[in-house]
């Protein structure tokens, strides 16, 4: 033993006589992780989150978040001499004077792009391969309040500067809290301080985004890893891999190395995007005076799903007993992401509902073997992206010569045109996936070799698939849609019936699927 | 003197002359030229108009009216004055090219003696708005960048989009983007209001305004990309569109890429 290990050992043992922390780290850094890159990126989110730590934080030195007026004599030559809050004169500072300020700046913003854009793919991958199912419901729920408060987070942040873009944000939000029936004007009011834009908002905001919500983020992060450290990762379908067991590798060394690793890469794509792309240039668009807006005033893309809807809601505003009822604001401000948000955060309870199944998965489904799920989740992100396409309607307007009006009446038909489209086909496609597993089961893969027979029949040779990929199309169940009768056993009509008429419907739906092959259709290809 | 008319004889003396001579020609020429261009006399102004007229019936009138009247596609040119048709003519949206929305800026048909003619052709029929000349235009000396820019936020971002690079207007129709124009065909604009834009009278935007806000377009043309690729100076679309392109496929390449298994 040399004088180092020696010394080392003295250390360790030091620590673990006090803290007993040797027995709990053997088994922890042994924990197995399966290996997919589907499964990195949450990782993406989270050291995302991270990078917007640290650039923040930097960001606070210079950031003055108060909204008193100043004359600007910085550097910027263009804006000398302009009146301007002091919270957008500091923004500018920190972009023009501040050392490294400008691409701190930028890696903040496109850190917050990649981060809200990073838990949507997350969000996408752990619905269409059923990860939410039990026992990770509520990690499911506090992965969508992850997504909502990240959502609420950016635009907080988009507001902060104060220049002429952040500003009109800020006043459609003030326009949405107004547009609340009865309380929204106290709301506005309170928010506020006072009339639009008062003199307190930005110091709230601020306290709020660099403090209250990166502690509530801190909080539900940790909470969210360690319920996925608890109930353990779930894996893919594959030979040797069980509901009892995970197969992939230990997590100290293997996952130290790639996870630290991947840090590091993530840190760097978003630092290149820093370097090389402009974001948010405040400097051009100016301090933000209520009187003045801009062409193209467009949310951060996270929002611009909601800008869209807004810019596709007809002009309903319906006077009662004197009062304005803003419906063009409501619907699709508040009513609509209303319903989204929350039937997002209970779909792993619908589904089970409309299921019965109560039983624990840690197996992955591949999207196909769940096509009514897959359609759903095509469904909604159709919904979205139409949605999200008309919040740059202007832009798509004057860069492929349309008209405006145009795309927006095409928006408003296709929002609820193309979403059952989607799910329609979607559903054919998964089905007819399944139908191809089965062909390449029952009959195996085709070679391309093509023979001649002596009948002068020409065939194509096909070759049996390994058991390992067969064990794989064919280990999902296929459940029989739930049983639910509409009379008791003694002939009496069920109460609710037409609830668990209505839950029927959606369990056959559900249950729809092409027969995987069984071991009796196996034997009968067998045989002939 | 004397020491000097010691070389009269040097080999050098005749092509210095010469040179003398040629820049003296030259410069003459210049400023005769200039002024004799810019002060037209009322002969002159009559022939102007004659040959405005030749070029009228020949290339608008199909549209515009034998007399410049107007008919039911196309507006009365009676009263809009010069600076009308050199912004409109000047900067090649007249003569349309198709019937569409709105006339887009493209190569002038017409040389400038052609589109002066034309000028003084339609200024005849009625006064209107004046082209502006180059002492109205000095921005650098009468206009301010800072003001400038004020002005544009308040009364042109609204279409021309915060860095003047244009937007979307109803129904097909647009808001050019403001790079890259002279400043007298932005200055013509301000005051003649050509197509969807309105009017910026002097009492509106007096002469000063203008040139300030002419001076913050030209600052905003010159800006170099400061925060690094520029991407259109449109807002968050570009920036959105980047981030699930270029941030997005690069981080889940590597995840992909992280995860392959060595074969």
């Amino acid at each position: 033993m040399s004088a180092r290990e020696r010394i080392a050992g003295n250390v360790a043992s030091y620590v673990d006589d006090r803290t007993g922390a040797a027995a709990w780290m053997k088994k922890n850094l042994k924990k197995v992780f399966p290996d997919h890159w589907s499964f990195m990126l949450g990782e993406i989110a989270l050291y995302s989150f991270v990078i917007l730590l640290l650039s923040g934080t930097f960001l606070t030195f210079w950031f003055d978040p108060s909204m008193r007026e100043v004359v600007y004599e910085g550097a910027y030559v263009p804006l000398q001499g302009v009146e301007m809050s002091a919270a957008y004169a500091s923004a500018l500072e920190i972009s023009f004077e501040v050392r490294g300020g400008l691409l701190m700046r930028q890696i903040h913003h496109w850190s917050a792009l990649i981060f809200i854009a990073s838990i949507v793919v997350h969000l996408m991958r752990v619905f269409f391969t059923g990860a939410f199912r039990k026992p990770r419901e509520f990690n499911w729920i506090l992965g969508v309040g992850l997504l909502t408060l990240a959502i609420v987070e950016g635009f907080l942040g988009y507001s902060l500067p104060d220049d002429l873009l952040s500003g009109t944000g800020v006043r459609i939000a003030h326009a949405i809290i107004q547009a609340i029936p009865v309380i929204g004007t106290f709301l506005a009011f309170f928010a506020f301080g006072g009339e639009f834009p008062g003199f307190i908002f930005i110091p709230r905001v601020y306290i709020v985004h660099v403090l209250i919500l990166p502690g509530i983020f801190l909080a539900l992060i940790t909470v969210h890893l360690m319920l996925v450290w608890y109930q353990k990762h779930t894996q893919y379908p594959g030979p040797g891999r069980t509901e009892k067991n995970v197969v992939g590798y230990s997590l100290m060394p293997i996952y130290m190395a790639k996870a630290g690793g991947f840090f590091f890469i993530v840190f760097g794509i978003t630092a290149l995007l820093g370097a090389v792309a402009s974001i948010n240039p405040l400097w051009l668009y100016g301090p933000y005076t209520p009187g003045q807006v801009t062409a193209g005033s467009q949310p951060d893309w996270y929002m611009g799903w909601l800008d869209g809807l807004v810019r596709m809601a007809p002009p309903l505003e319906p006077v009662i007993f004197g009062y304005t009822l803003s419906l063009n604001i409501l619907i699709p401000g508040l009513i609509i992401p209303g319903i989204i948000f929350t039937g997002m955060a209970l779909y792993p309870f619908i589904e089970q509902w409309i299921t019965g199944d109560k039983r624990e998965h840690h197996i992955l489904d591949r999207p196909r073997n769940a096509p009514n799920r897959t359609a759903l989740g095509v469904m909604s992100l159709t919904f979205m992206l139409v949605a999200l396409i008309n919040g740059g309607n202007d832009l798509i307007a004057t860069n492929f010569d349309l008209s405006i009006n145009q795309i927006m009446w095409f928006s408003r038909i296709g929002i609820i045109v193309l979403p059952p489209l989607a799910f329609i086909i979607t559903k054919r496609l998964c089905l007819s996936l399944q139908r191809a597993d089965r062909e390449l089961v029952l009959h195996g893969r085709e070679t391309g070799r093509l023979v001649m027979m002596p009948s002068g029949e020409f065939v194509e040779v096909h070759e049996p698939i390994s058991p390992e990929k067969a064990w794989l199309l064919t280990q999902h169940e296929q459940n029989a849609p739930l049983e639910l009768a509409d009379v008791d056993q003694r002939g009496v009509r069920r109460p609710g019936l037409i609830k668990s008429k209505l839950r029927k419907r959606f369990a056959v739906a559900h249950a729809e699927q092409v027969a995987k092959p069984t071991l009796n259709d196996v034997h009968e290809l067998e045989g002939h | 003197m004397k020491r000097l008319s010691k070389y009269r004889r040097h080999r050098i003396v005749a092509p210095l002359l010469l040179i003398f001579a040629l820049l003296g020609i030259g410069t003459t020429f210049q400023v005769a030229g200039a002024t004799t261009a810019s002060v037209m006399t009322a002969e002159e102004r009559t022939k102007a108009i004659a040959e405005g007229k030749e070029i009228f019936l020949r290339g608008c009138s199909s549209c515009h009216g034998l007399n410049a009247e107007g008919s039911s596609i196309s507006p009365s040119l009676i009263g809009v004055g010069a600076a009308s048709v050199d912004f409109q003519v000047a900067t090649g949206r007249m003569p349309m090219a198709d019937m569409s929305q709105q006339a887009m800026r493209k190569t002038p048909v017409y040389n400038d003696e052609e589109v002066a003619a034309l000028a003084a052709y339609i200024a005849s029929l009625a006064p209107g708005p004046e082209i502006p000349t180059d002492d109205m235009l000095n921005y650098e000396r009468d206009g301010s960048i800072a003001e400038g820019g004020e002005l544009f936020r308040t009364n042109c971002a609204m279409c021309h989009n915060f860095a003047g690079q244009g937007g979307a207007l109803t129904k097909g129709k647009y808001a050019p983007t403001v790079m890259g124009v002279k400043p007298v065909h932005i200055y013509e604009a301000m005051i003649t209001g050509p197509q969807a834009m309105p009017v910026f009278s002097d009492k509106t935007l007096t002469p000063e305004e203008k040139l300030s806000i002419i001076a913050w377009i030209k600052s905003a043309e010159k800006e170099p990309q400061l925060g690094g690729l520029a991407l259109g100076r449109v807002g968050p679309v570009t920036e959105g569109l980047l981030v699930w392109t270029l941030g997005l496929g690069l981080l889940v390449g590597i995840a992909v890429w992280l995860t392959t298994k060595a074969r």
